[in-house]
């Protein structure tokens, strides 16, 4: 990982050196050594804090929405599933891509702090990737754990390796694409009875705060301004003492974002409140591939999203009632 | 704060017999922004309008509810009630306390409750009503009809008769369509090129109708009253303002094997040709393909032999730009490919032939000079077998759903024709059931069976085996219930007809509907026949669905008349409950764009707030029919339909939920 | 709780397109067919034109059953609208499935304007089976229901 940063570090330094960009979108580390967050670059001096590795989690393709306002181009360094937010804003207009200089990096699942520090990693100062499994640098000595104990939900969940669009590509140790069955959560819910599943969502979003992180580091919400800020709109709320708040905002907003979400599992990485949000998204993915067929927001920059397309052969709604179940 | 009269209907007993109305005018009182109520026993008569004026004019109303029948009913009449003492029309809501009330309800304590709510529910609308004011669009006093069939041409000659232009595009380089190719026509038997051609002529010669033939429609962008054409005219390779129609060029021409599309392909023509005698235009045509000038570089035989000097090798396909205020339809039909019908063996004997190919046949311009000779062998048929409902009424997927409509006239047309002509000749038709609705046209199938002696075979046929010369055509009798074997000489299929193959991209083009068929959808099926859905587009002939020559040319009188109803205005007053997009909130994320059935929203680039360039959605209000798809769609809520907002909406869910 | 069970008459919103449905539910009033008078209509241009948040509003005020009706499929007045619609209406509805929030409480129909016996019977049914549902707990804002009990 280290040497990935070498070369990006000396990319982006040249690039910026031709006046090819002007700036360059990365990660810096943040308060702690776990703690990265997104940066604009504008100097080789400032370069030298450019920081990737396990801990790089943060999605940069939202930034570009403003970063693309400016003046000149800007290089972003992309993760494989970051491309696909990329191609979704692309998409949507949001983002000028003659304005955005892509490099794809590579990209073995992004380590989650709390997953560390549940498992005893106290005093984490850096974590490496050996492939086989998750070294934590601590105050303490070094700590290993098996990856799949540690990785973030979005990244077990991964959709892939592969880039879906870019300028450039560093790859230093290609990264084999494994399997997995992101839809697992989803179906557990499915299979629950109404009540079950009633219970464990009014637990889950009974702890929401209204913070709007999941909103905020959205991709998908990029509003200029949300409905829910929208004294106008008729949903303007913030933290209420009951349920029906936290239903009426997570619905509208799993809504807003049917078709248009890549499922970058951002929402649920920053949820302070721990609520597995992508559950939520997971679940229209997982109907929309089911009743109109397989869609992956973010593959490309033309397709129809499901919920603004439509066949004459479509399922009735009544696929629901008639799929069993409870009243 | 708006001040809102709400005046409730008895309508007679209707409503006031199971609502009472006086505690709903009462409860009105209590509702914010309310500062009026009255009942009357018809608020739509003459006096209960003038209350409503009054009231509007002695309390300054700013906004009207009315608690009365359906808003389809009466929602017009208020709102011109309004609109007559200067208060905007939509400031006028309706509460249906009739059909959905006291009509459904028994208890007065429930509908008086019910009618209420939905009092009160108009009221909170209203509460939040804006005047709108409908649009003014400008109309361009021409009007593009394309195909140059008969339905095209009686479309055109109607319009331009009424003193307006009209452009004919034709895909083929000769306008007349599918009846320039019919010999006789039903049930008068008059000679279809008698009655169309001087049609065709009088087209052409018209001074407000332009042909622009072997041409097509490219793009249609706009509106009603205002449609840009991009219309693709492809090269003739003949200079048409030297061509004189001499055909000395087509006599001329060495190439002699492509199929003649005129005669169904039953004999050939040259590389350059005029499709036939009374082609309007009168101009040759060399096709490409089979042009030997193209293939090799070498001949122009025909270039050296033109006195006018109109052949043109170097001719380039040509765009034509044209606005329009209004489009015709009429693309017409074609019968349907008989190849996957495998049991009529059409594609492997070439004495199975098509009706179409029969008109060839009998038609004296045609391969045979009008002598019925079979393709084989050029014999005259002694027998002939007529089979209806080829691919017509049938469920496989080769087959069309639909009754084509037209197979049971033209095939007793043809059998009493043969047997006129040729009383030796054996005539059997099988049928499913022959349809004779039509003025005259029962009399004329009797006629064939009684008069001409043809034998009608209620049944099927199963299939037709070519047995050294002579048909055997398996069929059954499901009267005598037996099995029938002809030993035909000649068998003639009446192929289903399908719309022509181009109806589909016109569709799209024209954004308007197409049913599973491919046909034209009408606006409404039964009161606005050759109305499109889509505003200012027309339907004229088969493609609208199955019809004969009088229906279709009855059909195209009426869509000219549409035409010209539209044409005769300056302007169009646009609804004005359309969608309209707030820039200040637009994204610019093109999902509304998508979704619109119109194609009414574009994107423009806007400098939204001081230095701020931004794409945002615009509504093109003309377009726009107020359906309200985009709204639903904008994550931001920036866009919303006027008369419909959110708000206005969840008011009235709120009030009703309360 | 016992009065509840006993007096329990749901509120029902019926979102109907103009052209069809409502068309269907005017009929439905000219031949006289009775349907509870729970429902209480709110016309729309087009059943494309229900936004799900007036669904979630409507449970949120109060109500205990939403239906939405339009055009049969492939006869809408804008060609396309009731596709789009029915498309996002299956997705809503599935959603709040998942939630846990009763599907019996939502409720998709297609009503053509020729139909106003279909629709009294629709509404009949589907009333019975929003008042054995009982209320809506799952889906409402107290605060909402404190302001109606407390009236």
């Amino acid at each position: 990982m280290k040497k990935v940063l070498d070369i990006m570090q000396k990319r982006a330094k040249q690039l910026l050196g031709e006046g090819i960009v002007n700036r360059v979108i990365g990660w810096k580390t943040g308060e702690f050594g776990y703690d990265q967050t997104p940066a604009v670059f504008t100097s080789a001096a400032e370069l030298s804090s450019l920081v990737y590795d396990s801990f790089s989690a943060p999605n940069l393709s939202k930034y570009l929405i403003e970063e693309t306002k400016k003046e000149g181009k800007a290089l972003v360094f992309l993760k494989p599933c970051d491309t696909y937010s990329f191609n979704q804003l692309i998409k949507e207009h949001r983002i000028d891509r003659e304005k955005v200089f892509v490099i794809g990096v590579e990209c073995s699942g992004k380590v989650d702090i709390n997953s560390l520090k549940s498992r005893g990693a106290v005093g984490v100062i850096g974590v490496e990737d050996n492939g086989e499994k998750v070294i934590a640098h601590t105050l303490y000595g070094d700590m290993e754990f098996a990856k799949d104990d540690v990785l973030l939900e979005k990244c077990r969940s991964c959709k892939g390796k592969q880039h879906m669009v870019f300028d450039e590509l560093i790859i230093v140790n290609p990264v084999k694409e494994e399997k997995n069955d992101r839809f697992i959560g989803v179906d557990a819910l499915d299979a629950m009875t109404p009540d079950e599943r009633f219970e464990f969502w009014r637990g889950q979003l009974l702890k929401c705060i209204r913070c709007n992180a999941c909103r905020n580091v959205c991709p998908a919400c990029s509003c200029i301004k949300c409905v829910f800020d929208n004294q106008n709109s008729g949903v303007a709320s913030k933290a209420s003492p009951d349920t029906f708040e936290e239903q009426m905002y997570h619905v509208i907003r799993a809504f807003h974002v049917a078709g248009r979400c890549t499922d970058c599992g951002e929402c649920t990485r920053v949820c302070p409140q721990d609520i597995p949000l992508h559950l939520l998204n997971r679940k229209l993915i997982k109907d929309m591939n089911a009743f109109y067929g397989e869609y992956q927001a973010g593959t490309d920059t033309d397709s129809r999203a499901p919920l603004t397309n439509y066949t004459k052969e479509d399922v009735e709604p009544n696929v629901i009632s008639d799929k069993g179940g409870d009243k | 704060m708006q001040k809102i009269g709400v005046f409730i209907c008895w309508c007679g007993s209707n409503i006031a017999a199971t609502v009472d109305v006086k505690r709903v005018a009462e409860a009105a009182l209590h509702e914010p922004g309310v500062v009026y109520s009255a009942d009357y026993q018809y608020m739509c008569s003459e006096s209960g309008q003038t209350l409503i004026k009054n009231a509007i004019k002695e309390k300054g109303l700013t906004g009207v509810v009315v608690c009365s029948c359906s808003p389809r009913m009466h929602e017009a009449t208020f709102r011109k009630a309004a609109e007559s003492c200067g208060l905007n029309p939509y400031m006028v809501e309706i509460a249906n306390i009739r059909e959905h009330v006291s009509w459904i309800h028994k208890d007065i304590e429930e509908a008086t409750e019910k009618a209420v709510i939905l009092m009160r529910a108009a009221v909170a609308k209203v509460n939040l009503n804006q005047s709108l004011t409908a649009g003014k669009s400008d109309v361009v006093k021409r009007a593009l009809v394309i195909g140059g069939g008969i339905a095209g041409i009686q479309t055109a000659i109607d319009i331009a008769d009424a003193g307006y232009e009209v452009d004919i595009v034709e895909k083929k380089p000769t306008i007349g369509g599918k009846m320039s190719q019919l010999d006789k026509t039903f049930p008068t038997l008059d000679c279809a090129a008698c009655i169309l051609t001087p049609k065709m002529v009088e087209a052409a010669s018209h001074e407000k109708i332009r042909i622009i033939s072997y041409s097509e429609v490219e793009s249609v962008s706009g509106f009603v009253g205002n449609f840009t054409a991009r219309i693709k005219k492809k090269p003739r390779y003949v200079n048409e303002a030297l061509c004189t129609g001499c055909g000395i060029c087509a006599e001329k021409c060495p190439s002699r094997k492509s199929k003649n599309e005129f005669n169904e392909g039953m004999d050939t023509r040259g590389a350059v040709y005029i499709p036939f005698a009374q082609a309007v235009p009168k101009l040759a045509v060399i096709d490409p393909t089979a042009c030997i000038k193209f293939k090799t570089g070498k001949c122009g035989l025909c270039e050296r032999n033109c006195t006018a000097k109109a052949i043109d090798f170097n001719q380039k396909e040509q765009i034509i730009e044209e606005k329009y205020g209004a489009i015709v339809v009429a693309t017409g039909f074609n019968p349907i490919k008989l190849d996957g019908l495998e049991e009529y063996g059409y594609s492997q004997n070439a004495d199975v032939i098509t009706s179409l190919e029969l008109e060839r046949l009998m038609n004296a311009a045609g391969p045979t000079g009008g002598v019925l000779l079979r393709p084989s062998d050029r014999q005259h048929p002694h027998k002939i077998v007529f089979v209806q409902c080829v691919g017509s009424r049938g469920l496989r997927p080769c087959d069309k759903p639909y009754c084509s409509k037209i197979c049971c006239m033209y095939t007793a047309k043809h059998s009493m024709l043969i047997r006129e002509k040729y009383p030796d000749t054996e005539v059997y038709v099988f049928y499913i059931d022959v349809r004779t609705p039509g003025k005259n046209f029962d009399e004329f199938y009797r006629r064939a069976v009684e008069q001409y002696g043809v034998h009608y075979v209620k049944g099927q046929v199963g299939k037709i085996v070519n047995d050294g010369g002579k048909l055997i055509v398996h069929g059954s009798d499901l009267l005598m219930n037996e099995q029938v074997i002809i030993d035909a000489d000649l068998v003639v299929l009446a192929a289903a007809i399908e719309p022509d193959p181009t109806a589909k991209s016109v569709a799209t083009m024209l954004t308007a509907s197409i049913d599973t068929n491919n046909f034209f959808t009408e606006a409404h099926p039964k009161l606005r026949p050759v109305e499109s859905p889509t505003a200012g587009v027309f339907l004229s002939g088969v493609c609208q669905g199955p019809k004969d020559i009088p229906e279709t040319v009855a059909q195209a009188s009426a869509a000219a008349v549409k035409v010209v109803g539209l044409l005769s205005k300056d302007q169009l007053t646009c609804n004005p409950c359309v969608a309209g997009s707030n820039e200040l909130l637009c994204n610019g994320c093109s999902s509304c764009e998508k979704v619109c059935p119109y194609g009414a929203i574009s994107y423009i680039t806007k400098e939204v707030r001081r230095g701020d360039f931004r794409r945002v959605a615009f509504v093109n209000e003309a377009v726009c029919q107020g359906c309200g798809a985009c709204t639903v769609t904008c994550p931001s809520g920036a866009m919303d339909l006027k008369g419909f907002t959110n708000k206005q909406i969840m008011a009235e869910v709120d009030a009703i939920c309360k | 709780m016992q009065v509840e069970n006993k007096e329990f008459k749901p509120t029902i919103v019926a979102f109907c397109c103009n052209w069809c449905s409502y068309a269907g539910a005017d009929l439905a009033g000219t031949g006289r067919m009775q349907y509870p008078a729970n429902v209480k209509i709110i016309r729309v241009p087009c059943s494309c034109r229900v936004n799900p948040t007036f669904i979630l509003r409507a449970f949120q005020r109060g109500a205990d059953g939403v239906i939405m009706c339009g055009c049969h499929p492939g006869d809408c007045h804008y060609t396309s609208g009731n596709y789009y619609a029915r498309r996002r209406m299956t997705m809503l509805f599935d959603f709040l499935d998942y939630l846990g929030i009763e599907k019996g409480r939502t409720r998709v129909e297609w009503v053509s304007a020729a139909e106003g016996a279909r629709f009294a019977s629709v509404m009949n049914e589907f009333v019975k089976n929003v008042t054995e549902l009982g209320p809506n707990k799952r889906i409402t804002d107290l605060r909402c229901k404190m302001e109606k009990e407390g009236e």
